[in-house]
């Protein structure tokens, strides 16, 4: 795989759960959200096309979502960290496809400083 | 005539490669889950006690599966009778297995002791006007401790 973490990039932890285990939340600073839309462009769609006769998965489309995912993350931690945060919890996503051959990824989560 | 012979053959290329496939696939998931067996994974962490941990992190395991011209070719025909789509049931079973697998690697590559709070969602990526890719995309997420 890419990545073997979507908050690599930074010092801001990341969970879904309500809490950093280990640490205790200080301070809670709000809802932050990062998203990204995306589109496939027509290369990717052709060889998907083949690859829809046979069937399996479309590694293209999978790094595709991936790398989006990502921003839509890395959007988030910098809103998080904006407002002087230094952790993510309760981390949800969401895809809605807007129009054929596009999609949006959203990453939104509770800003809060922990010790 | 010749519309019928082609469709005939893309229907044909689609069962023989695609159950291939679909077999190969099963395989995988089968090896490879008896070696992610370790890492205890769960729904629960909302408002359940989690196990005493020491760092956390955010996981995201997903795929993009799509289905083939003969998966596609009888859905259409199983359509019109109702019941139970049986080719589609083991396409999103694969996207499923293969999603929670590439987590749970993720997580043990990491060092995890626990998954908690794991999370699957389903989108679909195709379009609705029947021309485009038939493709659902499947992604798991959730916290690893350690």
């Amino acid at each position: 795989m890419a990545h073997s973490s979507l908050s690599h990039r930074s010092n801001i932890i990341l969970t879904n759960i309500e809490t950093i285990p280990g640490k205790t939340i200080v301070q809670h600073l709000g809802l932050v959200q990062g998203s990204s839309v995306r589109a496939k462009h027509i290369g990717r769609d052709l060889a998907a096309g083949f690859k829809n006769l046979v069937g399996g998965e479309l590694k293209g489309y999978t790094e595709l979502l991936q790398e989006a995912r990502q921003e839509a993350t890395d959007r988030m931690v910098q809103a998080a960290s904006q407002r002087g945060a230094n952790a993510v919890v309760n981390v949800r996503f969401a895809t809605s496809s807007l129009m054929q051959g596009a999609a949006e990824l959203l990453a939104y989560g509770t800003a809060v400083k922990v010790e | 005539m010749e519309g019928l012979i082609i469709l005939a053959i893309l229907v044909g290329i689609g069962y023989f490669y695609g159950t291939r496939i679909e077999q190969q696939h099963f395989q995988s998931l089968q090896h490879r889950e008896r070696q992610v067996q370790t890492l205890p994974t769960s729904c629960v962490g909302a408002k359940t006690p989690i196990p005493q941990a020491q760092a956390a992190e955010l996981f995201v395991g997903s795929v993009v599966i799509s289905s083939d011209y003969f998966k596609t070719f009888v859905a259409s025909f199983m359509n019109l009778l109702g019941g139970r789509i049986t080719v589609y049931e083991t396409l999103l079973e694969r996207g499923r297995r293969e999603a929670v697998l590439r987590l749970q690697e993720q997580a043990l590559a990491w060092g995890a002791k626990h998954l908690i709070n794991v999370r699957i969602e389903t989108a679909e990526l195709g379009s609705n006007s029947g021309q485009g890719i038939i493709a659902v995309e499947v992604m798991a997420y959730g916290t690893g401790i350690k």
